[in-house]
This record gives structure tokens, C-alpha cells and sequence, in this order.
């Protein structure tokens, strides 16, 4: 691992501080306006974990994962890979980091080229990366390898994406994603395109190769089930903002953040004796992000809203240092995840989260 | 037919009345390699004030029953057999201005894609008032008047003002909403939605879920929920038809089916849902995927994916029979599934331990 630079943590793969990324869109004969699509993101990915991304349409999800893959420039703020800066590198450099991040797409009907045979789809960041896989015996066990990882046979190479069917394209798209053997995979909806049947196959999937390479994910879903299931922690973003953080079962179980908990309580649920009593469903929409709210972002549709919440914008507080019962060991001192928001009144019980059962 | 071993236990336990009676229908595409058909003898009810999902993954025949029925398929695609029963009248005979008169008003379907859904050329407030001018005879100024009640109905904010603004400059939720309105415009008898929440968030497609709840109980309409979303189903619907491969597999009322499914691949659909599993542990899942149309094995239409598979699935396809109070389905081993439920996850989870 490189850290000879200062700042990384061990065992943090990401280390994302105060990142923010505006971009100018034009207003007719006003010029252009700022819309503020990340607004001083924090986050961090540790090795071999998942991080989910939770949030609605617009909130910016697509763009954090695009500026993470250097694909959009920052205003402001820090990356930092395993300490490294990748905006600061160049070249080589460059190149050699590129390998160690990766990206699966949602729709596996359109982010794989026809005119390819899978093989060549899956083999091809060898041709940018000449140094890695020297040869073409060594390309081809590699090709050979990657397809056993993902299941797929090695006659398989040779057809073409629209031989397969969808969760079969998938596996594709995550075949190349392996292919230079990355530490993070940033897995966009990878699962939203698919059947309920094969979305478990491809989960199943996912799941078995961390466990196997040790890869770290950023999982970006809207789906709360599939979220439930295969992260370790959560990030809930709102308007650019990373509004709430923690270990998946403290998100999921004891929201602190309205929005969270609306998310939570109006997300349909399979089990009849799940079923809240009392369900939270937000009205409105989500504030364009040309105009956002001041304050608290979430202040107009928050049921809690009060005058702070007009002028003030909150900072972030743990669970403990919100004044409320600590989720962790009472010995083992804080958790080892902190459970944090940005929100003046944090819900305090599950009955306000609007997820106490009908049953109960 | 075949609806007829339900109507028993309807009589006794619905005081709903049927709206809608699908039987034995069957849709036939043309392709360049023969014709295939892709809705096999589907059949079902849908009753005044209740909702019916029609539940299963793409490819299943779900939207094209629900195409026939309000003919509206594509050209390529025909109803080759089978009666659909709008208020006991036949919509499969009837001609086409028959149609237009009994179905026009009786009948709103909604789309998944409220954006292609809707023309981009003409204002809402034209779009909305269309059906009035149609099928009432109204004025201009009577259908705008129309249109802006509807857009109060369903939710849209400042409907005066916005009644002439054009699809794009609404969001995917409002939109839906829009569309949803024109679907009720006339008062419907029946509302079919098609995937109405799919491209949605998760607070939109709470919003857009009870606005429909609150219309069918204002309107008293019949609702067809076209869905792959077992989550959806459990809480919108009353009755649920499982669909595979162009037939109906598994039919009845959620709470019995969703809680004791008879037919494999109900059970399967359920299983792979990851609801509250732990992190880590594998899902269970089905395997393989779903026969392409055109090559659908002789015998049962899930025997390819199927845990419970004899010969005699390979011979003799199932037929729909009884398998509980208001539940039935087409599966050989019937009996089984439930028994096989727990054997099966128990080695499953031995499975995962050894890894």
C-alpha cells in the first residue's frame, strides 16, 4: 500500500473531504447560473467494505461517482486514494491509477458495444494498460479467469452482448470492470435493469467476489432492500449533501435524519408485519438544485422544519453528541462507526421514524 | 372456463362485483420466424373497488394481456382466442366504434413512461380536455374547465396556471399524475396502470400509490396493477395473478398466495427478494432465465428453472386447479412446494457456512 504521503488512514481505501462541484448552466440572456450539484461531500470507503449511496433523482449521486472517477474536475475539496491525490497526477501516474477504480453501469443493454464480442469487451482495458498483461497467451488466461470469476463459460468469449440476457450482460460488465484487478468498484443501479429473479444471481455475485478479491464497493441504488442487503454502511445524500451516515442497521433501523426515515417508512415492504402503522409520506418534490433551500435543505418538506432551520444550516452531530441513546456497546466505548446527520431536531424513536410495525 | 372454479368462493366472500372477466385469452405475435404466442389462455377477474396485480418479470406477457384487453396492441401482435368481459360485454367482438363507445369511457389505462406518454406539442390542458370534447361533446371552454378540475384531483399545484404548460416542463411524478388524469378523466369503470411507478423515486412512488388508492376509492373503479414489484403487490393489491412465460402460473388473493405460494416460481420470486436478510448472506435465487417466447418447451413453461422437475413436467403441461381457498395454481407438485420451502433453505444456509 502507498503511504508515503501524510493523511490516509489505514485500511481507508477513499478518503473524500469537503468535495463540491458546481456547474454553470446557462440562463438565457441572464448568463449562467451556479448549480451546486456536490456540496462539500465527506466520505470515506474502508478496504474490502461496501458503502451504499442513498438518495433521490437529482440529489447527486451520478455526480460524486463521476467525479471519483475523474471524470468531472472539483471545484473544491480533497480526494484522497489510499493518500494519493489522483487530480494531481499525470501520465504514467495517471494511468496507473485509473486501474484501481472502476465502474459497472446500470443499463447493460446500452453500455456494451454490439459490434464487440465479449471477450473484447471484457479484454479491452488491456490495450490501454500494455504493461499489465504482456502477451497474447497472458491476456487470454486472464480473459479465461475473469470469465470463471463471474461465472460465465469460456466459449462465452466469442458471442456477442446481444446473445445474452440481461443478468448475463451484467456479469459482463462487471467481468471488465475486474479485468485490471481494482480496489474499488463504483457499481451504479447495477442491479435496477434487471428481473427479481437474476437481480439475486448478480448479487450473489457481487458479494462472492469481495469476499474472494477484497475489492471495496460504492453501491448506488434507490432500491432500500437491495441497499439493506449488501452494504456495510450508508451514505444518504439530499440536494448535494451527504445528509446522513452510518452502519447500515443504524440507518436503516434508527434513522436520525426526517428524510432518512421518510425514505424508510414509505419504501413498500413485502412482510405484512413490517408494515408501519403510521407512514411518513413526504409531500412535494425535491427543490431544484438551481435554488436550494436556505438553511437545512430538507426544511421544505420536513415536518419538523422550524425557524433555525430557515437560517441556520446543521452541522453535522453524532447520535451521542445529539443527546440521544448511544446504539454501541456500553464497554466498548463509542462505535466504531459513528451515526451521523446534519439535522437540528434528529428524530429521536422509531415510532417518529415512522417504522413501528402495524402489529405492534 | 377455467375462471368458473373461482366464482364460488367469490359469490361467498367478495361483496366487490366483477368489472372486468378475462377468459382463456390468447395475444399471437408475427415475427419474421413464425408466429408465436406470447399470452396463453390467461384468464381473471377484476372487482369494483379492488385492485388485481398482474405480477411477474419483463418478457412475461403482463403488459401485452393488458394491451389486448384495451386494444391498443401493436399491429404486429393480434388476439388470436379468449373473451375479455368489460361490465359482461365482450370487448374481443366488438367493432371498432363498439369498442370506442363501450371501452373509451369505461376504460383508462395508464402508462410506465409518462414522458412518451404524452404529446409534446400540445398543452396539457389540451390533452386532458380531449376526452371531454370526445366523448361529451364539450367546449373548448367546458374541457379546460374539465382539465383544471382533473389536475386539482390528482394533486397538481396551481392547475389555472399550469394547465397551459406542455409535458416537459413538468417533473416525472407530476407527469404521472397527469397521466393518471387523463386515465380517469370519464370515470372509469376500469383503470389499468402498467407499471405506473417503475421510473420513479421511492417518495414519488409513495405519493403517485396513494393517489391511486384514494381515486379507486372515490371512483369505485377496478384496478389492474401491472408490476414486477412483489413489495408493490403485497401492499396495493387484493388479487394477484403470477405470470411466466406468457401463462398465468399462480392466481389468488395476495395474503393467501404471498404467505403460502403453491406454484415454484411464486415461491422463488419470493425468496429473492432481499427484504431483511443480514449482510453477507447469500440470496436465494432462481436459476438460469426465462424461456425466450419462441421456444417454450412442451410440458410445464418453468421446468427448465425448476427445483421440483419429473418427467411428467416434461410431458404434460399443468393446469391451473385449486390448490387452496381462492388460490390456484399450474404445477404438478402443488402439494409440495410448501413442504419443500423449508428443506430447501436448510441447505442453503449449510452451503453458505461451508464457503
Amino acid at each position: 500500500m502507498n503511504t508515503q504521503e501524510t493523511g490516509a488512514e489505514p485500511g481507508n481505501v477513499l478518503e473524500v473531504k469537503d468535495l463540491t462541484k458546481t456547474f454553470h448552466v446557462s440562463a438565457g440572456a441572464a448568463g449562467t447560473r451556479e448549480l451546486r450539484a456536490l456540496d462539500g461531500i465527506n466520505l470515506t470507503v474502508r478496504k474490502g467494505e461496501t458503502l451504499g449511496l442513498v438518495g433521490e433523482s437529482g440529489c447527486g449521486k451520478s455526480t460524486l461517482a463521476r467525479t471519483l472517477m475523474m471524470l468531472e474536475q472539483p471545484d473544491a475539496g480533497t480526494v484522497r486514494f489510499e493518500g494519493q491525490d489522483p487530480f494531481g497526477l499525470r501520465g504514467r501516474e495517471l494511468l496507473k491509477w485509473r486501474r484501481r477504480v472502476q465502474m459497472v453501469f446500470q443499463d447493460p443493454f446500452a453500455s456494451l458495444n454490439a459490434r464487440m464480442s465479449a471477450g473484447q469487451i471484457i479484454s479491452e482495458p488491456f490495450a490501454t494498460h500494455k504493461d499489465l498483461y504482456k502477451g497474447a497467451a497472458a491476456k487470454a488466461r486472464r480473459l479465461n479467469e475473469l470469465l470463471e470469476l463471474v461465472g460465465m463459460r469460456s466459449s462465452d468469449a466469442a458471442k456477442s452482448p446481444q446473445e445474452f440476457s440481461g443478468g448475463q450482460r451484467q456479469r459482463i460488465g462487471i467481468a471488465r470492470a475486474l479485468a485490471l484487478d481494482p480496489d474499488l468498484i463504483i457499481l451504479d443501479e447495477p442491479v435496477s435493469a434487471l428481473d427479481l429473479s437474476v437481480q439475486a444471481q448478480v448479487l450473489n455475485l457481487l458479494n462472492d467476489l469481495q469476499r474472494e478479491l477484497g475489492v471495496s464497493y460504492i453501491f448506488i441504488s434507490h432500491d432500500l432492500s437491495v441497499v439493506r442487503h449488501v452494504t456495510d454502511r450508508v451514505a444518504v445524500m439530499y440536494l448535494g449533501r451527504i445528509i446522513e451516515t452510518g452502519t447500515t442497521r443504524d440507518v436503516f433501523d434508527h434513522p436520525l435524519h426526517p428524510y432518512t426515515a421518510s425514505l424508510m417508512s414509505a419504501s413498500p415492504k413485502l412482510d405484512p408485519a413490517k408494515r408501519p402503522a403510521q407512514r411518513i409520506v413526504l409531500q412535494g418534490e425535491l427543490p431544484s438544485p438551481l435554488d436550494p433551500p436556505s438553511g437545512c435543505r430538507f426544511r421544505t418538506r420536513c415536518w419538523k422544519a422550524q425557524a433555525i432551520c430557515r437560517t441556520e444550516r446543521p452541522a453535522a452531530q453524532t447520535r451521542e453528541e445529539a443527546g440521544l441513546v448511544s446504539l454501541g456497546m456500553p464497554d466498548a466505548g463509542p462505535p466504531q462507526f459513528p451515526h451521523q446527520t446534519e439535522c437540528h431536531f434528529p428524530i429521536a424513536s422509531a415510532a417518529e421514524a415512522g417504522l413501528v410495525p402495524a402489529g405492534n | 372456463m377455467m375462471t368458473h372454479l373461482l366464482e364460488p368462493d367469490v359469490v361467498m366472500n367478495d361483496s366487490g362485483q366483477t368489472v372486468l372477466e378475462v377468459r382463456d385469452l390468447d395475444v399471437d405475435i408475427r415475427t419474421p420466424k413464425g408466429t408465436v404466442r406470447v399470452v396463453r389462455g390467461v384468464g381473471f377477474t377484476a372487482r369494483r373497488g379492488q385492485t388485481l396485480a398482474l405480477l411477474g418479470e419483463s418478457g412475461c406477457g403482463k403488459s401485452m394481456t393488458a394491451k389486448a384487453i384495451a386494444g391498443l396492441l401493436d399491429p404486429v401482435a393480434s388476439v388470436a382466442g379468449g373473451h375479455a368481459f368489460l361490465d359482461g360485454k365482450d370487448l374481443n367482438t366488438m367493432s371498432a366504434r363498439e369498442r370506442r363507445e363501450v371501452a373509451g369511457p369505461g376504460l383508462g389505462i395508464v402508462f410506465q413512461d409518462a414522458l412518451t406518454a404524452l404529446n409534446p406539442v400540445y398543452t396539457i390542458g389540451t390533452q386532458l380536455g380531449e376526452a371531454f370534447r370526445i366523448h361529451r361533446g364539450a367546449s373548448r371552454k367546458q374541457a379546460k374547465a374539465e382539465a383544471i378540475d382533473l389536475m386539482r384531483r390528482v394533486g397538481i399545484p396551481e392547475p389555472e396556471t399550469r394547465v397551459n404548460s406542455y409535458p416537459h416542463q413538468f417533473s416525472g411524478g407530476m407527469r404521472q399524475r397527469i397521466l393518471i388524469a387523463m386515465a380517469v378523466a370519464l370515470s372509469p369503470r376500469l383503470l389499468i396502470a402498467d407499471e405506473p411507478t417503475t421510473a420513479l423515486d421511492v417518495t414519488v412512488q409513495a405519493q403517485i400509490m396513494q393517489l391511486l388508492r384514494k381515486l379507486r376509492s372515490e371512483e369505485d373503479m377496478a384496478v389492474v396493477l401491472i408490476t414486477h414489484d412483489l413489495s408493490v403487490v403485497a401492499e396495493e393489491a387484493d388479487d394477484v395473478c403470477v405470470m411466466y412465460a406468457g401463462n398465468v402460473v399462480e392466481q389468488g388473493s395476495v395474503r393467501t398466495v404471498f404467505a403460502e405460494p403453491t406454484h415454484p416460481y411464486t415461491k422463488g420470486l419470493l425468496e429473492s427478494v432481499p427484504g431483511d436478510s443480514v449482510r453477507g448472506q447469500g440470496l436465494s435465487s432462481i436459476p438460469g432465465s426465462p424461456p425466450e417466447l419462441n421456444k417454450i418447451p412442451a410440458g410445464c413453461v418453468y421446468q427448465d428453472r425448476c427445483p421440483l422437475v419429473a418427467q411428467i413436467c416434461r410431458d404434460e403441461r399443468p393446469q391451473l386447479r385449486p390448490t387452496g381457498p381462492r388460490q390456484r395454481a399450474a404445477c404438478h407438485f402443488a402439494e409440495r412446494v410448501g413442504q419443500e420451502t423449508v428443506s430447501q433453505t436448510g441447505v442453503v444456509s449449510v452451503e453458505e457456512e461451508n464457503q
